[in-house]
Order: C-alpha cells, then structure tokens, then sequence
C-alpha cells in the first residue's frame, strides 16, 4: 500500500471509533500535557532564579565564613565569623584582576529619624559595593575611603528606608539614627526589587564596615567578602588566588572559609529546582507510560474484534506486513496526536499557572519535541504487540472468526 | 491450452476437533479458461472446503494443485496472498464486507494491496467506480452495508471480486441468501462476466441456479460423484423478461381488487 493510503486507512480506522480513540488518546494527552507543564514551571522558576542571581553584580565571588571541606559537612558554613576585614584588604591589595572589594557585615537594626521608626538591614560595606553589586547610587554619593578610615557616620539608604523614614522628603542630608548614633545620609540608591529569596533588597542601609564594626555591631569579625573580578575568562584564576592567599595568611590552620564564583552560586540555587522539576517530570513521565498502555489496551481489543476485517484484508491479498504496518501507524497516530494535543494542553496549563499564581512558566521547545516524540515512541512500543498479533493471523481462521 | 485449474488427488483433512474430520478425500479436477462450473452437494458434503482450497486460502493436506500452471505448494505465504491478490477473485459465503466502510471503499480495498499498491488514489477510486457500475450499483457507491439489501450487498462484494481483473472467479453460494428474482440477476452479471471470459467456479444447493452455468460437478462426502455438461442451460436475460412479464401480470390481475 502506499503510503498516503496507509493514513488513510488508519485514520479511517479511528474515525469509525472516534470517541473512542479520543479516550484513549486521553491517556497520552494528559501524560504529554502533564510533563510540559511540569516542565515548563520548572525552566521558569530555574530562569528567574538565574535573573535574580545575575541581579548580585557581575563576575562577583564571595566569600564565606567557614568550610564545606571542614568535618565533611558544611558544619561551619554561615556559621562562626572568621573573616577579617584584613582579609579583604590583603586581597585588595595582592590579588591581580580584582576591580573592587568590600568587607561585607550585615545586621538587622531598628533606626530613627523624623520620629519614624524602621527595622531594617543595616550593612557596613567598603565604597566599591555599589560598583560591585551595579547597583548605582540615584541621588547623592557613595561614602568614601576616607569615611571608611575616619569611622564615618555616614549612610546611603535604599529606597524602602527612604519612603519609610522620609516620606516626601529628600533623604539626602537627613539624620538618621541606628543604636542611638546620628548618622547623615549622602546617598540613595536605585530600586533593586526582590532577590531570590524573595526579600526586599530595597530595605537596606549602608555605612562604613569600620563604622560598623566599631560603632554598631561592635565585632571583630565580618560576614562576607564580596569581590568583583575584572573579566568573566579571569574569574576561576582570581578565585584560586583568593584561596591561596587567604590560605596563606592562616598560617597551616584549617581553612575556615569558602570561596564561590557567582555561577556557582547560580548552581546551587537551582539545583533544588532542577531536583524537584526532574522529579515532576519523571512522574508527570509515568503517565505517559500508563497512556500507552491504555494503547496497547485498546488496540487488542481492536485486534480481536476486526479480526473478521483482518481475515478479508489477507484473504484480498494484503501481506503479514501490511496488515503489521495499518496497526503500528493506527497506534502512533493515536499516541501522536494524543501528544500534539497533549502539547497544546500543556501550554495552556502553563499559561493558565502562570496568569494565576503569576509564577514565571518557560516553555521549552525542546520539551515539546521530546514530548512528542516519546509518544510516538510510546505508540510504536505499545502498538507492535498488537499489530503483530493481528498480522499473524490465518486468513481463513480470521474469517471463521464470530 | 493447459487448465486453469489442474487439482489431483487433492485431501484435506481437519485435524483441530477431537476426531480428525476427512472433508475432501482425493478430488482431481481440471477446468479451463472460460468454464462455468456450478459446485453442488448436500450440506457438510465438503464445498467450502474444496473451494478455500481453489481459492489458495486453505492449503491442502495432501494432493496438487496448479492454478494457471503454477505450483501452489511451493508457494511461501506472501506469494499466495498475491496470487489471490491477482489471479483470483472470491465472493464470500456471507457476504465479508468490511462494516461502517462504503460500498465503493470496499471494492477498492484489493487495489490497496498486491501489484496495484503504486496506484493513485484516484486511478483506484475511477476503477472501483467502474466496477460497480458493472454490477449496477454505481449510484449506490456511498452507502454503507448496512443500508445496502442482501442483493445489493452480494453485488459489491462480486463487484470487489473482479476489480482486479482475475482470471478465475470463485463464488461460495453467491445466492445462498437471496430471492429468486435478484438470485437471478446475479447469474445475469455472472454469464455476462463469463462470456467476456472469465473462469467461474460457483457453489450453489439450488438446481435451477445451476443450470445458468456450462457445467454441473456433485460432491459427496468429499468426492466427485458426478460431472456433467449442462444440456438445457438457462440464459438470464430472458429469465429475467419473463419474470417481469409474470409481475406485471400479477399486478394487472390484482390491481382492481386492490
Ligand atoms: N474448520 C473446520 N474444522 C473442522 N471441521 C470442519 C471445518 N470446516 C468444515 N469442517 C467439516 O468438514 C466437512 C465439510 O464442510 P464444508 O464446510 O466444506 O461443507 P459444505 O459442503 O460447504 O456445507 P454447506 O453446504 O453447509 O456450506 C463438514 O463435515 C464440516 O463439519
Ligand atoms: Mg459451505
């Protein structure tokens, strides 16, 4: 037969039981639906992450107090303080290709002024961050390294604490107070938004890490070093110096600290997404699995009761093999346009998840014709053992059939 | 010229129940082109069988069989389906049309398979369309079985039959299931086909449907109890005037009482 007819023929077949074809196609629709949509949230909520990651600054790497090599576990990460500000200012000052680095020490604090109060994060930074973060300074100025020598009681505010504690009012040359101590503000940064764990960056104020140090959170010890890197190609060599170097300067004790480039942070912070859309994926894949064997299902049952139509075709003069080829294309039909309708289904899904819990959803092309062609798959795999079994047939015991 | 049909000593023996059943025991037969051969016998005597055989849908258990001088024994199951598929055309005992697919689907399905598979869709459809029209019923082309009467029916699947242009054309009681009126009109289409050249082989019970053809062959029991010339054949054109004659007759006597 040629081929055109074959597709004739079969869809002939399913159009005879259209309702029937379209519940068991329902199987496959659904599988393929369910794995796009599943998918498809993943690759959004993995892309935001990566916007939100790309939003620290670029070509940053940070780092962390403690150790994920110390005791096997990451027992000291985040943990005990060990950096000094020392350590930023020997990378500063030894490291090669190193735009900007600042001695990062957080804090959350209540602050005054206006008589307004606000609990907000107080930072103590070097003067790079704002380079180092691309985060530029809206109105006013960065503190200087002065400031930072002389234990400045200066502050640059993020637009929350400015809307908080100045409304209608420009911030700049105000008093704010954090622990009791004035501090003038002399500059205000531009909107960031949200970062990835979903917090305002916005609601931030930045002083002098000295001043911190010695005036606010009176420690020793600072959180992070955030380093800038002078091109992305240089990057895994400045980490490497920056490890040596700080290895250096601890003289034979266990290192207690953690140096990440900026994509490997990226990494981890997807890599539960990824683990949870693969895991989706592969039950959402399941389905798909149960679909064709709804096929498989359906075609025996189709076997069985054409098996009179089986006996008249081989009698007429159709080989084994053309009877085997009208099943097979009969099932993949079936399976395939359960997967195109699948496909369709899936989109709308994600439209739907999306415009609903306004999550991001990311269909992927490559999803789609992966679907589809594991249905397809799925129709061949399932559909063989049934059309083989109707092409096996003995023409005269097929039409003796009742 | 060698037969079409050349069978000797052919057997066959059904082995599936639990006492072997000997259905055919030792037919030899020869029959040449352009025969018209009525199978008659009681019932169980052994017709479908030999026919399923002449048809190459059975395979003998013992015994030759030659159609248009080629060994059917030595044939694989691919090369018998095409010599159905070519040489032979079958009209089932009941009719064996495929359900829910029209009359004109149906004719075309043998051109879907064997020699003809390259053709076009609309070569096969134009010929199909020809083949019903032989048989009367090209008006009827779109109708599915089901809305077609036994005649009508029995008219496709003989039109199915000869749209490959076989050289022998076996029928399994092609009258089995109708009147005597459209009984007729089918032997009409047969004589009609046979004088344009076609081997007929055709099995039937009824004596009168017998004598439209050239020669009368009677099975007992699996053998061949008789083989005979017909002497006084019947032409169905003219069986079919007188018919009409004797309707109208009818009509005309009954009608002002009616
Ligand atoms: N598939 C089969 N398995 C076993 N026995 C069979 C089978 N087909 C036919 N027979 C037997 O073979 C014998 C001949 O059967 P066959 O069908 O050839 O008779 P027939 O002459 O066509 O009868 P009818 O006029 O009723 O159609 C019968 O005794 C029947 O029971
Ligand atoms: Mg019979």
């Amino acid at each position: 037969m040629r081929f055109t007819t074959i597709f004739v023929v079969a869809l002939r077949a399913l159009r005879r039981n259209s309702m029937r074809s379209i519940l068991t196609a329902l199987g496959i629709i659904i599988g393929v639906g369910a794995v796009i949509t599943m998918v498809s949230i993943g690759n959004g909520a993995k892309s935001q992450i990566e916007a939100q990651v790309a939003t620290l600054g670029q070509n940053i790497i940070t780092v962390f107090p403690g150790s994920f090599s110390q005791g096997g576990m990451r027992s000291g990460f985040g943990g005990a303080l060990t950096l000094t500000p020392e350590d930023a200012e020997a990378i500063a000052a030894e490291v090669a290709d190193v735009d900007g680095v600042s001695a990062e020490i957080t804090e959350r604090s209540q602050i005054l002024a206006n008589g307004l109060n606000w609990n907000t994060t107080v930072k103590g930074e070097s003067p790079d961050y704002p380079a180092i973060r691309n985060w530029p300074i809206a109105q006013g100025t960065m503190f200087s390294e002065q400031d930072v020598k002389s234990l400045g009681k200066v502050a640059v505010i993020g637009k929350t604490v400015a809307d908080q504690l100045f409304p209608n009012e420009d911030p700049i040359g105000q008093t704010l107070r954090i622990r009791n101590l004035p501090f003038r503000v002399v500059g205000l940064l531009e909107t960031k938004g949200f970062d990835m764990r979903g917090q305002d960056q916005d609601d931030v104020v930045l002083i002098p890490y000295t001043s911190h140090m010695r005036r606010v959170s009176r420690r020793t010890n600072i959180n992070t070093i955030l380093i800038q890197g002078s091109s992305p190609d240089k990057l895994d060599r400045v980490k490497m110096d920056v490890e040596d170097l700080l290895t250096q300067r601890r003289r034979g004790r266990e290192p207690d600290f953690t140096v990440r480039t900026q994509e490997e942070i990226a990494t981890m912070a997807t890599a539960t997404s990824s683990t949870m859309t693969l895991l989706l994926a592969a039950i959402a894949g399941v389905s798909l699995i149960v679909g064709g064997i709804g096929i498989m299902n359906i075609m025996l049952v189709s076997v069985t009761e054409r098996t009179r139509e089986i006996g008249i075709r081989l009698a007429i003069g159709a080989h084994g093999s053309d009877v085997l080829t009208q099943f097979l294309i009969e099932a993949i039909l079936l399976s395939s346009l359960g997967g195109v309708m699948g496909v369709c289904l899936g989109i709308a899904a994600s439209e739907i998840v999306s415009q609903t819990n306004g999550w991001p959803v990311l269909v992927s092309p490559s999803s789609v014709f992966i679907a589809v062609g594991f249905s397809a798959a799925v129709g061949v795999f399932f559909g063989f053992y049934p059309a083989r079994k109707a092409a096996r047939l003995d023409p005269i015991e097929a039409l003796r059939f009742e | 010229m060698a037969p079409v049909v050349q069978i000797r000593e052919l057997h066959k023996i059904y082995e599936s129940g639990e006492v072997p059943v000997h259905a055919v025991r030792g037919v030899s037969l020869d029959i040449h082109k352009g025969e018209f051969v009525a199978l008659m016998g009681a019932s169980g005597s052994g017709k479908s069988t030999l026919m399923n055989m002449l048809g190459c849908l059975d395979r003998p258990t013992r015994g030759s069989y030659k159609l248009d001088g080629i060994d059917i024994e030595k044939l694989d199951r691919n090369e018998l389906a095409d010599l159905r598929n070519q040489k032979l055309g079958f009209v089932f005992q009941g009719f064996n049309l495929l359900a829910r697919t029209t009359a004109l689907e149906n004719v075309e399905l043998p051109m879907l398979y064997g020699r003809h598979r390259r053709l076009g869709m609309d070569v096969i459809r134009e010929r199909a369309m020809h083949c019903l029209d032989i048989v009367g019923l090209a008006k009827r082309h779109d109708h599915f079985p089901n809305q077609l009467s036994g005649g009508q029916q029995q008219r496709v699947a003989i039109a199915r039959a000869l749209v490959n242009e076989p050289q022998v054309l076996l029928a399994d009681e092609p009258t089995g299931n109708l009147d005597s009126k459209t009984s007729v009109e089918v032997m009409g289409v047969f004589q009609k086909l046979n004088d344009e050249g076609i081997t007929i082989v055709m099995v039937t019970h009824e004596l009168d449907i017998a004598s439209y053809t050239k020669r009368n062959l009677i099975l007992r029991d699996g053998v061949v109890v008789r083989d005979e010339a017909v002497q006084n054949r019947l032409i169905a054109s003219h069986e079919l005037l007188r018919i009409g004659e004797a309707e109208t007759a009818a009509k005309l006597v009954n009608s002002p009482s009616a």
